[in-house]
């Protein structure tokens, strides 16, 4: 279904939306570790409404950075496959699968969720690469949420992989968890005409002006943000927007205790 | 080589346990999930779509396009480099054909129907779950066919011809023949057939009905599912 901009504005100007819910109320949201457990280190589903991710982690030895000796990296890719929705095209990444990627490697990458120095196994020559690939595979809107719990959630299900010597022996699976060491959660929060509003479905995203996402650890701190959409947003605007991610990703942060 | 007994404690004959469901991708027109031991097959399809650029339409019929793709966390060794690579191409024509015929592509001229396969764990046998997903998926969406297909990779692991090879009968040290086939199996047709390996023609036919065996339990399952969403939806 596709509604036109000035319908969904007169509809948010009355104070609803098109599916009955609140304006800070998300859809149901499902997260389903191990997905994919004999071919990946780590995978998991998530589930916001009829949105539907999976993500999956591949593990490779790597050489480290000349400035990050002791230090491994990740690498997050988002495949916007049109399996998901006829609005997505087949080819090589469009620039809002270039965000994705790149605003989830944020969230993860600065609040140092994964610690990387342990992700070093021979300092100056041999560091782990983790590859965190994401792929909606039903778009219903908040892909940015979406994506960076499935990313966090098959994380947090990765076991290194067993090596032998400087090979990966892909035989057997490792016991040893990934270093995750804290719980950084995003929640973005959208903006139509005047409101707020989380968890846009397909058509409300289409509709709205601005959006910004905000990556929040247990402790209160921020750790990533990305402002996004054509219109310009007032400070005051952008605190009220960090109050409301601030309640929801308390919320969310108990689907991945 | 003696292969004696399977690995996984098979009977020579037996496939790996099936599952299937349909409606899985809600913003498709149809859609289905095949899962085959640990092999998962997803197919979503779109369609009738426009075509551009327009010198791809064929003024009598419809274009059938088929995408397979592995994800990137979906092989048993290295990740798997996201995109289009030479492998998918040709496996996703092969799919093109084992169903061009089955459609009635004629019904929508000009147009593309468009069958997108993705697989989100492998464990051998990939193109065939990807058939049997895209032929529940295809029913799923409506388009009239005048047979579903089934499909299951039979072969020969060191002497011994078996139906549905897992990777580790596929990566067996005494070698191993690998042939997917697809049928249509009330006529008993054969729409896909590919082989690499060395095999005498007397292991070939046998191989040939272990895949009529299996694809006629493939079919039941396949039956099964489809009528099983329109009951769901009669209550």
């Amino acid at each position: 279904m596709i509604v036109s901009k000035e319908y969904m504005e007169s509809i948010i100007d009355q104070n609803k939306r098109i599916d009955g819910r609140k304006f800070d109320e998300y859809r149901k949201i499902e997260v389903e570790y191990g997905i994919s457990p004999k071919s990946a280190e780590g995978s998991a589903r998530v589930k916001i409404g009829d949105t539907e991710v999976l993500a999956g982690i591949k593990m490779e030895l790597g050489t480290p950075f000349s400035d990050k000796p002791d230090e491994g990296s990740i690498m997050v890719n988002v495949e916007l496959i049109p399996m998901a929705s006829s609005l997505f095209e087949s080819g090589p990444p469009s620039i809002n699968a270039i965000e994705l990627a790149r605003v989830t490697d944020r969230g993860i990458r600065e609040s140092k969720a994964l610690d990387f120095k342990k992700l070093c196994v021979r300092e100056g020559e041999k560091v782990w690469l983790v590859f965190i690939d994401i792929y909606p595979i039903n778009a219903d809107g908040n892909l940015f949420d979406a994506c960076y719990m499935a990313a966090l959630a098959a994380i947090k299900d990765a076991n290194f992989p067993v090596l032998e010597g400087d090979k990966i022996n892909y035989k057997e699976k490792g016991k040893e968890k990934l270093p995750l060491t804290k719980m950084p959660i995003s929640c973005t929060v959208w903006m139509i005409g005047e409101k707020f509003l989380v968890d846009p479905t397909q058509e409300e995203e289409l509709a709205s002006d601005a959006r910004l996402s905000i990556v929040i650890l247990e402790n209160g701190k921020i750790c990533a943000m990305q402002k996004g959409g054509s219109m310009a947003l007032r400070a005051e605007e952008i605190f009220k927007m960090i109050d409301i991610a601030e309640e929801k990703t308390k919320e969310i942060r108990r689907y991945f205790k | 080589m003696k292969y004696a007994k399977r690995n996984d404690g098979r009977k020579f004959n037996e496939t790996r346990p099936i599952t299937a469901e349909v409606g899985v991708i809600k913003n498709a027109v149809g859609s289905a999930k095949f899962q085959i031991g640990k092999t998962i097959a997803i197919a979503a399809v779109y369609g009738p779509n426009n075509v551009f650029p327009k010198f791809l339409q064929k003024p009598d019929r419809a274009i059938l396009r088929c995408n397979y793709n592995m994800m990137a966390f979906s092989g048993s060794g290295d990740r798997v480099r996201p995109g289009t690579n030479r492998r998918g191409k040709e496996i996703g024509m092969v799919i093109e054909k084992a169903f061009e015929n089955i459609l009635d592509l004629s019904e929508f001229p000009k147009a593309a129907i468009d069958v997108f396969i993705e697989l989100p764990q492998t464990d051998a046998g990939t193109r065939c779950a990807g058939i049997c997903a895209a032929s529940l998926a295809l029913a799923d969406a409506g388009f009239e066919m005048k047979d579903l297909v089934c499909a299951i990779s039979c072969g020969l692991v060191g002497d011994q011809v078996v139906a549905d090879l897992d990777y580790s009968e596929e990566a067996f040290e005494g070698g191993s023949v690998d042939i997917p086939i697809a049928m249509t199996p009330r006529n008993g047709e054969i729409t896909l057939l590919q082989l690499d390996g060395e095999i005498s023609k007397e292991d070939l036919k046998k191989a040939v009905e272990f895949g009529k065996e299996a694809c006629l339990k493939i079919y039941e399952i396949q039956k099964q599912v489809l009528k099983a969403k329109y009951e769901e939806t009669k209550q």
